[in-house]
């Protein structure tokens, strides 16, 4: 029993079942599939989020091209539909039929050899997390074995999304440009588009997400995870240990990457397109106020920032589309000035002691025999006698 | 096509990189005062720069319909007016934002991008999303021809000019004036300055503001070669800190450097390849080089 809820502290398995609980049960029974739809499309944005909690909360690494990760797993599997929805039956009024409609109209007669490894789906799905990850890879080996850090990875990582998103512009006929990939229908003859499979591919998009933040928690509670927090508070003192740093920042952000090409993955097959407006500069900084709303030290936490941000996107985007980036940008100076800790620094440094001094009061106020003025169950009713400082609601006097 | 004009094309096409060049360099300078030499990462800079060219089109305007015989006279002064407005609205961020987040330069980034936003947005609402052009006097216009076939635009002279007077600025005054002693004592060690009787608050402000004005200056620059609109500052942004990151975020003959440098490889470039293959060659080569030699061209010698 002990060791049961000690396991239950140590993962955080109490907030991890509410989360599940409200994406498994409570969305899917109160959303109509349209607006269920919308939630699994943020939960695509929730993996980078538990990715950047990983990178940025434990690593101390703030890196702005999480879009590049979330668009090359995006493409990816864009890529693999797309060959899939443009067979030669289909597109025979093409000029050459079998290839995608875009490279027919910049006039590209053969399929590039790019493109060759996205016709089987096992690939597709390896090459997914295997992009994303061998960049990562290339920027943060050489970054990070050089000590580069902090603000100049920031800024690198920034010119990556903006090197990516031009080039994704530029080469029109490979990438379909700024338009993106479009007309996604089906996945090995699976047609993504009714309600049955939606509802199938969110559950997909839950289970994965869950798992992800089992993998995260896990490497937190390791004692990589204790070497990651170490490192961002005193990089120093963990190399003067014997550790090589590097190397631990390099894998977390290679693991953040990852996370993100899935997301990017799910993102196309739930959406159905994949563009460049979701790899450049200005998503992957969105991306960031995700993880920096929900906490940046929480792994739930960011799911729900994932959430809330885009929920208000949508709603304010749809009835105030002015508004709405004037409360984008309240948010980012709030949420950095007021609560650097976001939602979930909010839940632990208030309300968590609050709810703790409260069950302490009520115990205490059965425990002492009250006086026959103030009986016990006054003490459930006034809880603004009980606030986190005042743990003794009335001195008892003997 | 012979020798003579493939000669001209070639200067004509570096003269277009150097007016490049000169909005780079007015962006990284302010760049390079506010993040090469205080660690703020400004991420509103762009938006500082837009402001500039704002007030200019403003003045342009009123000056047509106020006072349309002085439109020979009002560029200047326009410029002088580009750097007080984005001057008092730096000093007024460093004021309400910057001054509570000196000791985590990674959120100010976040909260500058917030400001980014918020100013971009104000921009489209109160200015309208159509991009704009002042109405340039007439010395401004047209070309300057040394030689036959070879054509130089006065404006970019005129940018030309103002980017060096404003550099040589910039350089005497951190390094000749109180100011430029206050803010590098600051910078070389905080605690130190302040014990010996500096205001540290006053210099980062000051600092701060003048750095956002020299913004303005570079959006003065950019209303003679482009047209204004609300995005665009936000196109800058990156170009503006690879800049600096890629001369050597302390110095500021780095910058100068740099911002040659990028302009001329995408201005060079852009004449073999297309726009946009230009830029990815230019960034790739900057981050490039970054990976190998992360403290850019001209590092110092201080270890931190």
């Amino acid at each position: 029993m002990t060791t049961l809820k000690s396991l239950i502290q140590r993962y955080q398995l109490g907030s991890l079942l509410l989360l599940v609980l409200l994406l498994a049960v409570v969305l899917p029974l109160t959303l109509d599939i349209f607006r269920l739809n919308l939630v699994g499309k943020y939960l695509t944005y929730a993996f980078v989020a538990v990715g950047l909690v990983m990178v940025w909360g434990y690593g101390g690494v703030l890196s702005l091209g999480q879009g590049v990760f979330f668009g090359l797993g995006g493409y990816a599997m864009a890529m693999f539909l797309k060959l899939e929805a443009s067979d030669p039956e289909s597109t025979k009024i093409q000029s050459t039929p079998g290839i995608p409609d875009f490279m027919d109209w910049n006039q590209i007669t053969e399929l590039p050899a790019l493109w060759l490894p996205f016709k089987s789906l096992p690939l597709t799905l390896i090459l997914v997390i295997a992009v994303p990850v061998a960049l990562a890879w290339l920027i943060s080996f050489a970054m990070f074995k050089r000590r580069v850090g902090g603000v100049y990875f920031a800024i690198i990582t920034q010119a990556v999304a903006l090197i990516l998103t031009v080039l994704i512009i530029g080469q029109q006929g490979y990438t379909g440009g700024v338009n993106g990939m479009t007309d996604l229908k089906t996945l090995l003859g699976w047609d993504t588009r009714t309600d049955s499979a939606k509802y199938i591919l969110y559950y997909a998009c839950v289970v994965l997400l869950v798992a992800s933040i089992v993998l995260c928690r896990w490497i937190q509670t390791s004692k990589l995870g204790t070497l990651l927090l170490a490192m961002r508070d005193k990089e120093d003192r963990v190399r003067f240990s014997g550790y090589d740093v590097s190397n631990f920042k390099v894998f977390t952000f290679c693991l953040a990457a990852g996370l993100s090409g899935i997301g990017g993955a799910l993102f196309t097959l739930q959406v159905g397109f994949m563009s460049p407006s979701f790899v450049g500069i200005v998503p992957s900084i969105e991306m960031v106020i995700f993880a920096a709303v929900g906490g940046r030290m929480s792994l739930v936490g960011a799911v729900y920032g994932a959430l809330l941000v885009n929920a208000g996107k949508t709603l304010f985007s749809e009835s105030f589309p002015d508004l709405w980036l004037f409360l984008m940008a309240g948010l980012f100076i709030g949420v950095t000035m007021a609560f650097p800790m976001g939602l979930a620094g909010l839940w632990e440094s208030r309300i968590v002691p609050w709810w703790k001094g409260r069950r302490e009061a009520l115990r205490r106020a059965a425990v002492q025999p009250p006086p026959a003025a103030m009986p016990p169950a006054s003490a459930v009713e006034r809880p603004e006698d009980i606030g986190g400082q005042h743990l003794n609601p009335e001195p008892a006097r003997p | 096509m012979t020798l003579s004009d493939m000669w001209n094309i070639g200067l004509m096409q570096g003269f277009a990189g150097l007016s490049l060049f000169a909005v780079l360099l007015l962006m990284g300078l302010g760049l390079a005062i506010i993040f090469g030499q205080m660690g703020v990462i400004n991420m509103a800079h762009g938006e500082f720069m837009t402001i500039g060219a704002y007030t200019i089109y403003m003045a342009s305007v009123f000056t047509e319909t106020r006072a349309p015989g002085l439109m020979a006279a009002y560029f200047p002064i326009a410029i002088v007016l580009a750097f007080l407005v984005a001057f008092a609205a730096g000093w007024l961020v460093e004021w309400g934002l910057i001054r509570h987040l000196y000791q985590r330069p990674l959120d100010t980034l976040l909260a500058t991008f917030g400001i980014s936003l918020g100013l971009q947005q104000i921009f489209r609402t109160f200015i309208g999303p159509k991009e704009v052009s002042p109405t340039l006097p007439d010395w401004l216009m047209g070309s300057w021809a040394p030689a036959e076939g070879l054509d130089i635009p006065i404006n970019g002279l005129f940018v030309l000019g103002l980017t060096l007077l404003v550099t040589a600025g910039v350089l005497i005054a951190l390094h000749r004036s109180r100011w430029g002693l206050r803010v590098r004592a600051t910078v070389s060690n905080r605690t130190m300055a302040n014990a010996t009787g500096i205001d540290t608050r006053k210099t980062d402000r000051l600092t701060f503001a003048i750095g956002c004005g020299i913004a303005g200056v570079a959006g003065a620059a950019f209303t003679t070669i482009g047209s204004t609109g609300p995005t665009s500052g936000s196109l800058y942004i990156v170009d503006a800190f690879l800049v600096v990151t890629f001369g050597g975020a302390a110095s500021l003959l780095g910058t100068v450097v740099s911002a040659f440098g990028i302009a001329q490889t995408q201005s060079i470039s852009e004449f073999f390849l297309t726009g946009s293959m230009a830029k990815v060659l230019t960034l790739s080569l900057i981050v490039l080089i970054l990976m190998l030699r992360p403290q850019g061209l001209f590092a110092s010698k201080v270890r931190r």
